[in-house]
């Protein structure tokens, strides 16, 4: 598990998150195997990988909702690891989970006003119409009966209100048709300006070449390389190799 | 007077009436126990042993502090949920990863130790409990009398499910609820308190159990199985409305119990399992009960 350690770069600033050595379980099965990686203040970072590799279950195991975790999870100094995910979300951090996390028996406006406001400096919802005009027009909906895409855009929006500085985001491309995949990236994109840190999980990694500074690939429950963002068309075979593209 | 099928009229609209008095207590209780199975994934036994507590709490509160009917309608209630969250905190939390059966254990041990302790200090002959003042008499309708604490039973139960309804449909802490129920842990994901939202449903659906109880004590007389009589049937209620369904609770409870009534003036002999009738149909052509959603 030793040899995952040096693949970390440290980066300039101070780490916003610090995960160190994580290992998680579903049940009794161990899916994380010592997983590494920090992200500085205002960086977007991906996960890629292939399925299975263990990028939602980092994510899953920062916001706190995985049953077994164990390892250092430091969030702007405090160790998170042993919080319940009520708690992490209340120091700022915003999950936008796979599949979106729609709720059927909310309508689109009480899926936009469910998350709790947790820091000061969120979006008004007029901001967020902005963002995502669509939504606007189907506030009375049944949060299911929209499209994928404006889905995703609920999903996104109702975290924003919120106040959370910090955002996981897992796999909002996927499933969805180009042009709404454009105009994530450009989301993604404006709240990376607004000084926004995101973590990106990512199967498309054209996609994630768009928006992020940097990439940790993960493998088997490890975090076994990290490519800045620059250098990622010069490392394009090694990224075959470990997404099997 | 006119004749409906060869049967008075006082008659039906006696039945009719006594029908949708019932009907109101199957609404409430069968309301409390879906909003608690909705969200907790437990079917509350010891519902009814709650119900009778509801009683019994509005009877000392007479009785040993000469607490009238009134504020007895609102502190019986919050003496029991008080209770609810009690046994909730203590009891229920450790269960909610086991399966469905260990809550049903729990709770049934649970009624029978409530009821238990009741008889045994009270008996089981019952006590009774005077109908406040302003609701004595009644009303010549002309063609029934109606009581008019009768019509102040069916009056308060129709307004406290349609207020229940409203506070779980229509505002922010009734979206957090069904948040809760659909995905808890992605609720509690966005920093939401979903344990104290658990253990404050069960206290309400206690409360409201206790509500009914408190109606109830100026009928029939306050009595430790008072309870344990109506339980099943308001089971059966839940099953017809479908477990886990707010406005099929309400509707099914009322309704069953205005077909209840019906029964009796037309078929007597079939009233007492008619619900049972309906549930066994119910069961075999829509299994997720008539409002309820396949999982």
């Amino acid at each position: 598990m030793a040899e995952a350690l040096d693949t970390t770069r440290p980066v300039t600033a101070a780490p916003m998150l610090e995960v160190r050595d994580l290992h998680a379980w579903y049940g009794e099965s161990h899916v994380l195997h010592g997983v590494n990686l920090e992200v500085a203040e205002g960086e977007v970072v991906t996960l890629l990988g292939r399925n299975g590799a263990g990028k939602t279950t980092t994510l899953k195991s920062i916001i706190g909702i995985m049953g077994k975790r164990q390892g250092a999870i430091r969030f702007k100094g405090a160790e998170t690891v042993a919080m319940s995910s009520r708690e992490i979300a209340r120091l700022g951090i915003g999950y936008v989970p796979e599949e979106r996390g729609i709720f059927s028996s909310l309508s689109v406006e009480e899926n936009l006003l469910l998350p709790p406001q947790v820091q000061p400096g969120g979006m008004t919802v007029e901001q967020i119409f902005d963002l995502f005009p669509n939504i606007k027009e189907r506030l009375q909906s049944q949060g299911t009966k929209l499209s994928g895409g404006e889905q995703q855009m609920l999903s996104i929006g109702r975290i924003l209100r919120t106040g959370a500085k910090f955002l996981l985001l897992d796999e909002p491309t996927e499933g969805l048709a180009p042009v709404i995949i454009e105009q994530i990236g450009r989301t993604i994109a404006r709240l990376k300006r607004e000084g926004f840190t995101i973590i990106l999980v990512e199967q498309n990694f054209r996609f994630a070449q768009t928006v992020a500074d940097r990439h940790y690939l993960v493998e088997q429950g490890r975090v076994v390389d990290m490519i800045p963002n620059a250098e990622l068309d010069k490392n394009i075979d090694k990224l075959h190799a470990h997404l099997g593209v | 007077m006119f004749e409906l099928l060869g049967i008075p009229p006082q008659a039906l609209f006696g039945q009719l009436l006594l029908g949708l008095i019932n009907g109101s207590f199957y609404a409430i209780l069968s309301l409390g126990l879906a909003v608690i199975f909705g969200l907790l994934n437990i079917i509350n036994f010891t519902h009814g042993a709650q119900y009778m507590m509801g009683a019994f709490i509005s009877w000392m509160l007479l009785n040993w502090l000469g607490i009238g009917y009134w504020p007895s309608l609102l502190l019986a209630p919050v003496v029991a949920g008080v209770s609810g969250v009690i046994i909730e905190r203590l009891l229920l939390q450790r269960l909610y990863h086991l399966d469905h059966l260990y809550g049903l254990l729990l709770t049934f041990g649970l009624a029978l130790i409530i009821q238990g302790l009741f008889r045994n200090y009270f008996g089981s002959s019952g006590l009774p409990y005077q109908i406040p003042a302003e609701l004595r008499g009644g009303q010549n309708l002309g063609f029934m009398f109606l009581p008019n604490y009768r019509a102040w039973v069916v009056v308060a139960s129709l307004v406290v499910c349609l207020a229940t309804w409203f506070v779980i449909e229509k505002t922010r802490l009734g979206a957090y609820l069904r948040a809760a129920t659909e995905n808890p842990t992605l609720t509690q994901a966005f920093g939401i308190n979903v344990p104290l939202l658990i253990t404050l449903t069960y206290g309400f659906g206690v409360g409201l159990a206790a509500f009914a109880g408190v109606l109830a004590a100026p009928i029939y007389s306050v009595n430790p199985n008072m309870g344990a009589d109506l339980i099943i049937v308001v089971f059966a209620v839940v099953v017809i409305g479908g477990m886990g369904s707010i406005l099929g609770a309400i509707v099914t409870g009322f309704g069953l119990g205005i077909i209840e009534g019906l029964t009796k003036v037309f078929y007597p002999e079939a009233s007492a399992t008619v619900i049972f009738i309906i549930m066994a149909i119910v069961l075999l052509v829509k299994p997720a009960g008539l409002f309820g959603r396949t999982a």
